[in-house]
């Protein structure tokens, strides 16, 4: 595909994604909250029993749809391959730090796109925080950066985890005793489009996401590492278009999908500093794992099960964020969290530095 | 000729080491890769630095040969 069809589709692409997520809100999810993995994973952690905060426990099917959706893609274009073997642990440590660091912000990078295309002034500081911490990234992968090499795989290494998103599916349709589920009202977790909407819309996306190798870091990543901005384009597209949509929601439906501005923002806070930091050590550590939490959940149903290590590593980062206080509301940030974020830069700090002048290893 | 063996590495990695290898500007470059995406990435920043890109699949990975256009 020559570069110029490549930028094309990734636009197309976006511009349906944005379309997507807008809808999601319509057809049930919290608002500027179409699509966002770290929410959607700590929800689903919450279902689990991994935490017990009773507003935010639903097995989201968009996380399922996502991993199947770019399983079924590759696999249809023949490029699913078991591989791994490339710092698991670290890998599992950076995606802890980087939920930590999205529960300070509230959302990963693609609900911060949304958020912002929902007007909320907030976000901008996410996204300068999230610029920052990726352009600290790109010092480092300038100097040779890496986790080392991955290797074949047996094909059930890579097919475990698409495989658990059928239990998944599985236990969220059954719905047994043990699974938990937010009752109405109790917040976000209880806020949720119909289970086929969902996960209809986490297949496509999940799709065009394999497809297109979209990644919200990867945008500002490759621009600045290369100028190139095929991914960036996908980033922009769905801020437009979701952009687009919620002022036509808005003015159809007279529910607020778009209201510009900072105070009473849906599942946010106005903590400034705080959207800034979580946002940087959620912008670092994506980029040294390679890309952002969607990009995990995409490369996981590749059959790269050093992603899925990573996703396994967000999802103890948000047991951990909601057992012991370090996740913000829209009240603000608790002073756990903020204590959480600065170790959670630290500690990405030192992963980037080993893994970049160790050399000769 | 300079041969970068950025197999089993990922993104952005096998393109940091071909523009890290490109910096002493000689005409032709043979660069690793087995995936895709990487296999995409580099092709896509040979062609931007005006060099031409033949592709060799053989089991999954790619020889990448870059000519000076």
């Amino acid at each position: 595909m020559d570069l110029k069809k490549e930028k094309i589709t990734i636009v197309i692409a976006g511009l349906i994604i944005g379309v997507i997520a807008a809808a999601l809100v319509f057809f049930g999810n919290p608002v500027n909250m179409g699509f966002c993995i770290a929410c959607f994973l700590r929800d689903t952690a919450g279902a689990l029993g991994l935490h017990r905060a009773g507003a935010v426990q639903y097995i989201r099917p968009e996380i399922i749809g996502l991993v199947l959706g770019s399983f079924a893609m590759a696999l249809a274009k023949k490029e699913f391959s078991a591989r791994g073997g490339s710092a698991p642990l670290t890998r599992f440590v950076l995606g802890f730090f980087v939920m930590i660091g999205c529960l300070m912000f509230l959302g990963c990078p693609f609900r911060m796109i949304l958020r912002l295309a929902g007007g909320d002034l907030n976000a901008l500081l996410g996204l300068a925080g999230f610029v920052a911490g990726i352009l600290v990234g790109v010092v480092f992968l300038n100097r040779g950066y890496s986790l080392g090499r991955t290797f074949k795989q047996p094909v059930l290494e890579g097919a475990a985890f698409p495989a658990v998103q059928v239990v998944m599916l599985v236990l969220l349709v059954a719905a047994p005793a043990f699974i938990f589920f937010s009752e109405a009202g109790a917040g976000p977790g209880a806020l949720h489009a119909p289970i086929l909407i969902s996960l209809i819309a986490g297949l496509v996306v999940g799709a065009l996401a394999q497809r297109t190798r979209l990644c919200m870091v990867g945008g500002i990543r490759d621009m600045a590492l290369f100028r190139e901005s095929k991914l960036l384009l996908g980033f922009v597209a769905i801020f437009a278009s979701a952009l687009v949509c919620n002022l036509i929601l808005s003015a159809v439906t007279g529910e607020a999908y778009f209201n510009l501005g900072f105070e009473g923002q849906p599942v946010a806070h106005t903590d400034g500093v705080w959207n800034f930091l979580g946002m940087l050590l959620a912008g670092f550590g994506c980029v040294l794992l390679g890309g952002c939490p969607l990009r995990q959940l995409v490369l996981a149903g590749e059959g790269n099960s050093d992603s899925a290590v990573a996703v396994l590593g967000l999802i103890a980062g948000a047991a951990f964020a909601h057992n012991f206080g370090l996740a913000s509301s829209g009240t603000g940030s608790t002073p756990a969290g903020q204590l959480a974020v600065i170790i959670g830069i630290v500690v990405v700090a030192v992963i980037a530095c080993v893994n970049t002048f160790r050399k000769n290893a | 000729m300079v041969i970068v063996d950025a197999r089993g590495l990922s993104c952005p990695e096998p393109v940091v080491m071909t523009r890290k290898a490109m910096m002493d500007k000689q005409a032709k470059y043979q660069v690793l890769v087995d995936n895709l995406a990487s296999k995409e990435n580099v092709t896509r920043y040979a062609q931007h630095q005006g060099y031409t890109v033949q592709v060799e699949e053989t089991g999954g990975e790619y020889t990448l040969t870059l000519t000076r256009a």
